[in-house]
């Protein structure tokens, strides 16, 4: 008693200042979490729920949808990261010989678009993809470009919600990429230049190597955000043109609230869960150095 | 990481002083750099750009080719259009149901108070636990951390079903609490704040302990303080995170009297005026015009907690 005594008095400080945002994590992120890995295994409706065993996941991988879904999300992912990485990689590049105040400026560009929501660019991409008086055909037009149906051709549309996503520069990889070339050590590029190395050589022999620190980090939030992409798919195709660009979380919002089929939807987000972790391992095994400058 | 001026230019600068020929070409590659980097931004910057032009031609001019990329006869009708037609409807907060106002408007202050409610919360409870984690050693806090960086990779839409069984048991859904209360629970704060408290010297959290003072007035007058940057990057990414949330409001929330401004704005789209691009555009500007505002005045600290890896995606 006495000790239960004295560790109170030692630590009840401690626990309260942990203790909200403790009591919320457990309500709000662990409790939900296994409550996630329960559903899965059940038939669950508003009311009531019984044990189905493994037919959710079953129903998951059977499912044409699923499987198509999982692939126009591949589609999206590796074509999206792909393209961030190389365009903030190139554009903190060209940035790096100009003063302070313009990298700050331009940095501020690149990164403006991303204050805004997703729905709000949307919205507007949905106005430029536009096929009789979108600014795009219009644009194509000029070069004498037939009129393309951006959203409402089955075959483009993916693409479509893919272009509008990368032709807008990431701001976090332009800001991160910058900071960190900037910090790469002056005296490197000068041996190098001593034994003779072109630009080019420096470029892929220290400035590449030694940016896969920053490479890798990005290279993870960008899949992890690519394979969850689904404010754009809501909103600019809904899934469609015949479930064309349906994502996995636009079939995860849909299984749970127009099917109400808990259980199958959370079946669908731990195998996107696993999905994500699998491939951020992936990405940590191969690209993880121990690069220190 | 330092952003000192660059070896690059620094080298430049060198060279370019050795021979006139040199220099000119120097300036001739830096022109054409600096004209890559600004087709690159403009087309980066050309959905923004067309939003606000959008937002004030006449819904007219906005169906007709060619498009005015710079409006000939701009106009806030469409504004005045938003406000008029959106629907009016109450405010659901502080007992003041019977203030009929425009939707837009309404929507306007529902994401508002949200937005600074959450943040308040969020940041006062992260920089308690942060605090607790960096310089209070209790039992189980290692463990208790390490369960938070591993919450750290579980995906959003894990919880998304869970969250909602639970808001719908609790009678939460279409209220303001629902969408609220799950969005508390956050676990990137807590890391970036515990890992910002930890570099700070214990000196002065000593010397307030010896002057007698209580450990909650420590940590007000002495770690919050000193924590203050760290917290400021906290809020501002909360902030932009609550403005800019859309799935799970739009989940919660069916009484369009409480929408926030993005699930208005999807609802608005849907609506008969799906395809009044000027209408629906000038409400996507007064979405984002706080956001922009909001980033031109703390620019410095968006650029600091993205450097910390303060943010997710």
């Amino acid at each position: 008693m006495r000790r239960i005594i004295r560790f109170w008095h030692r630590h009840k400080w401690s626990y309260f200042f942990i203790a909200p945002s403790m009591l919320l994590f457990f309500l709000f992120i662990g409790y939900p979490v296994l409550r996630a890995v329960v559903l899965a295994f059940q038939r669950v409706t508003l009311r009531s729920s019984e044990w189905v065993g493994l037919k959710n996941f079953a129903d998951v991988f059977s499912s044409q949808l699923f499987l198509d879904a999982m692939w126009h999300t591949l589609i999206y992912a590796v074509f999206v990261v792909a393209a961030w990485i190389l365009s903030s990689l190139a554009v903190a590049a060209l940035l790096q010989p100009f003063n302070n105040k313009v990298q700050s400026l331009f940095r501020g560009a690149f990164y403006l678009p991303y204050v805004t929501s997703i729905i709000v660019i949307s919205l507007v991409w949905i106005y430029i993809f536009q096929p009789d008086y979108g600014f795009l055909n219009w644009l194509l037009g000029l070069f004498g470009i037939p009129r393309v149906l951006w959203l409402q051709d089955p075959d483009i549309a993916l693409w479509s919600l893919i272009l509008s996503t990368i032709l807008i520069v990431p701001g976090t990889g332009v800001v991160l990429y910058s900071a960190s070339i900037g910090s790469i050590p002056r005296e490197l590029y000068e041996a190098a230049e001593v034994e003779g190395a072109n630009a080019v050589q420096k470029w892929w022999g220290i400035t590449v190597p030694l940016l896969k620190p920053t490479t890798l980090y990005l290279m993870v939030i960008y899949t992890i955000a690519g394979f969850q992409v689904f404010e754009r798919v809501y909103i600019m195709t809904g899934g469609g043109p015949i479930n064309r660009t349906t994502t996995i979380v636009q079939l995860i919002y849909m299984t749970a609230f127009s099917d109400f089929n808990f259980g199958r939807a959370s079946a669908q987000a731990l195998v996107l869960f696993a999905i994500i972790a699998a491939f951020s391992f992936v990405q940590f095994r191969f690209l993880s150095t121990d690069v220190e400058y | 990481m330092t952003t000192e001026p660059t070896t690059m230019a620094q080298s430049a600068t060198l060279t370019r002083t050795q021979s006139a020929g040199r220099n000119w070409r120097d300036r001739f590659w830096q022109i054409v750099i600096l004209a890559i980097l600004m087709m690159a931004a403009t087309v980066s910057l050309f959905p923004l750009y067309w939003l606000f032009v959008t937002a004030i031609t006449p819904a007219s001019s906005t169906v007709k080719l060619p498009p005015e990329l710079i409006p000939a006869n701009p106009t806030l009708e469409n504004v005045v259009n938003l406000i008029r037609l959106s629907g009016t409807g109450g405010l659901r907060v502080l007992g003041l149901e019977n203030v009929q106002m425009s939707r837009m408007l309404l929507w306007f202050i529902n994401t508002l108070l949200l937005a600074l409610v959450s943040t308040g919360i969020h940041v006062l409870f992260d920089t308690m636990a942060g605090y607790a984690f960096a310089k209070r050693k209790f039992p189980g806090s290692n463990v208790l951390f390490w369960m938070i960086l591993a919450a750290l990779m579980i995906p959003g839409q894990v919880t998304l079903v869970p969250l909602y069984l639970m808001i719908t048991q609790f009678k939460l859904v279409n209220t303001f609490a629902g969408v609220l209360l799950p969005g508390l629970a956050d676990v990137i704060g807590i890391f970036l704040l515990k890992q910002y408290i930890q570099t700070m010297p214990g000196e002065l959290e000593e010397a307030a302990r010896m002057d007698g003072a209580s450990e909650w007035k420590t940590f007000t007058s002495v770690i919050v303080p000193l924590a203050a940057p760290a917290m400021a990057v906290t809020a501002i990414f909360a902030f932009q995170r609550y403005w800019n949330a859309f799935l799970w409001p739009l989940v919660i929330l069916q009484n369009p009297d409480l929408f926030t401004l993005q699930v208005g704005l999807s609802y608005l789209y849907n609506s008969e005026f799906g395809t009044n691009y000027g209408f629906l555009m000038s409400g996507a500007a007064l979405a984002s015009i706080p956001m922009i505002i909001f980033f031109f005045a703390f620019q410095r600290y968006f650029m600091q907690g993205l450097r910390v890896g303060a943010v997710k995606g």
